[in-house]
């Protein structure tokens, strides 16, 4: 809790979190929210300009564009969230052990991640596609696999800094087991260098989703996708070049807005910054002694 | 008490596959007495901070072993409640998101039977420390060098142990704060009837707190002699560094 009030401080983080959390939950409640079915063909509405009944108008099947941003939503932010929260998590636990442990384990598992990350991400991504055919889950599946080596890499990094640490080195002498370290003392200063890391491959997921769906190896056709509208919208880019606006916009927001979020939550999370609460205490107590004071004047 | 047998250490160099290691201690054996403060002097590389890992288990010996009252000290069951330390870097030896308090509490909450106990002694461990209670609630950032070490203390003797392993531990606070340490330290020796293992490089403090006094040179033992007999060490090594204090 104490880290949304100080996020609540900083006016910027503070929006971008909001806005977050409302494309979220207009996603995930698509249907509640979307105006009209995004898969509703009107032949007789192509390329309608923006209406009451069409708030930002009709694509060139005289599909209702807002109805489709909404919907597409769901491929292009939660389910890539998913595919990064999934390869986060592996790459945090295989990140914690090498960082951790050492020696044999971390020898093995950063030799894994050699193998992993010298494969070029698109061309592995476009093999494991090809492995097993086109398609959102596809795609996720391939992200997965691929980017967990690379979580892992760095989240060691980070933990290998705070292993050697005199705190955790008192918490082992002690006799603080392994898990309870990790959890206590390494998690909490290592949570800003994964969401740092996090937010920016999420920008870069986001992009790569859309990328895959403009070739036609992602979501398929009827279905909405950010990606996919924007390549709809090439096809009449110089006649209509408004079309690419809504698509391209909802990308940009969202991608912005985490990574400001991220920016700020570097900066909430950051220890140096917490107070002890006497001084608030003191400051109460100076607050409170005044009116007294004056009603004894 | 605690057992130190034929104890080699190496740590690897270079690569995955170099076999090449650097030898760091070689053949270190000697006995620390319940209730005696064993001071290990010398150079820096000399090898007494890795001496000091094995010591608390943070680290295992190539050969050797470590006892402590005829367990092995590296598992932690042995060390719970008996062993403690107290490093140099005052400034990463509190975990930052912790406020003192909670510091303090992390070594009583590992004992079951000392959770309750030791709820209101807080301000008791930091009182005897030489700080008052308003430093509860106060983060690691927030305290002076003196102040973040004597927490380190408080929290090092808030189990009561029966040894406290202090690795340079008074070395990078300034001359008037490091006496003011020492005397806190004899004082707590007393009251609590613990014994210390002091890792310095500084012959004079080691001489000021330690009954005994093992000189360690390149990874080997070069003497062990009592406080009292300090001016009349026997080897070359151990003369030639008590010159250079007196001079």
């Amino acid at each position: 809790m104490k880290i949304v009030t100080r996020i609540g401080k900083d006016k910027l983080a503070a929006v971008c979190l909001l806005f977050i959390a409302a494309i979220l939950v207009t996603g995930v409640f698509a249907p509640l929210f979307a105006p009209h079915a995004p898969e509703e063909v009107h032949m007789e509405l192509r390329f309608a300009a923006s209406s009451w009944e069409y708030w930002l108008g009709n694509d060139h099947l005289g599909r209702c564009i807002l109805s489709r941003l909404i919907y597409g939503i769901r491929p292009s932010v939660l389910w890539v969230l998913v595919a990064l929260s999934i390869s986060v998590a592996i790459g945090t636990t295989l990140g914690f052990i090498a960082g951790y442990f050492r020696g044999k384990a971390d020898a093995i598992l950063m030799r894994v991640c050699d193998i992993m990350l010298s494969f070029p991400g698109y061309v592995m991504t476009l093999a494991v596609i090809g492995i097993l055919g086109a398609g959102l889950e596809n795609i996720l599946i391939a992200f997965v696999l691929m980017k967990w080596a690379w979580f892992a890499r760095i989240i060691r990094t980070s933990v290998m800094q705070y292993t050697d640490t005199e705190y955790v080195k008192f918490a082992k002498a002690i006799g603080v087991s392994n898990i309870n370290i990790m959890i206590k003392h390494i998690l909490p200063v290592s949570l800003p260098d994964i969401a740092v890391i996090s937010s920016s491959s999420f920008g870069s997921m986001i992009l790569q989703i859309s990328g895959f769906s403009f070739l036609g190896l992602g979501i398929q056709a009827p279905h909405a996708e950010w990606g996919m509208m924007l390549n709809e919208a090439r096809a009449v880019m110089f006649s209509r070049p408004e079309l690419m606006l809504a698509p391209g916009i909802a990308i940009i927001l969202v991608v912005s807005a985490i990574n400001f979020l991220s920016d700020a939550l570097q900066i909430a999370l950051d220890p140096k910054l917490m107070t002890s609460r006497h001084k608030w205490q003191g400051k109460a107590i100076a607050l409170a002694s005044k009116p007294h004071g004056k009603e004894v004047a | 008490m605690l057992s130190v047998k034929h104890v080699n250490k190496s740590y690897k160099k270079g690569g995955l596959f170099t076999r090449e290691r650097q030898q760091v201690l070689s053949n270190i054996s000697f006995d620390w007495q319940q209730g005696e403060c064993l001071g290990i002097i010398g150079e820096s590389g000399s090898g007494k901070s890795t001496l000091g890992q094995l010591l608390l288990g943070i680290n295992e010996p190539d050969q050797g072993r470590i006892l402590w009252d005829g367990k092995r000290v590296k598992d932690r069951k042995t060390r719970l409640g008996n062993i403690s330390a107290v490093f140099q870097d005052y400034t990463s030896s509190i975990n930052p998101f912790y406020t003192v308090e909670q510091a303090l509490m992390e070594p009583l909450m590992l004992h079951k039977k000392m959770r309750q106990a030791h709820q209101g002694n807080i301000d008791q461990l930091l009182h005897q420390v030489g700080l008052d209670s308003s430093y509860r609630q106060k983060y690691a950032h927030e305290l002076s060098g003196g102040e973040a070490q004597r927490v380190c203390i408080a929290r090092a003797v808030s189990t009561e142990p029966r040894c406290i392993v202090l690795d340079e531990a008074i070395s990078s606070l300034d001359g008037s704060v490091q006496i003011q340490i020492l005397e806190l330290l004899k004082n707590l020796k007393t009251m609590y009837s613990m014994g210390y293992i002091f890792i310095t490089h500084d012959i004079r403090a080691a001489a000021y707190i330690c009954d005994r006094v093992m000189i360690l040179r390149n990874g080997h033992i070069v003497e062990i002699v009592n406080v009292e007999q300090l001016k009349d060490v026997q080897s070359p090594y151990a003369r030639h560094l008590l010159q250079m204090v007196i001079t």
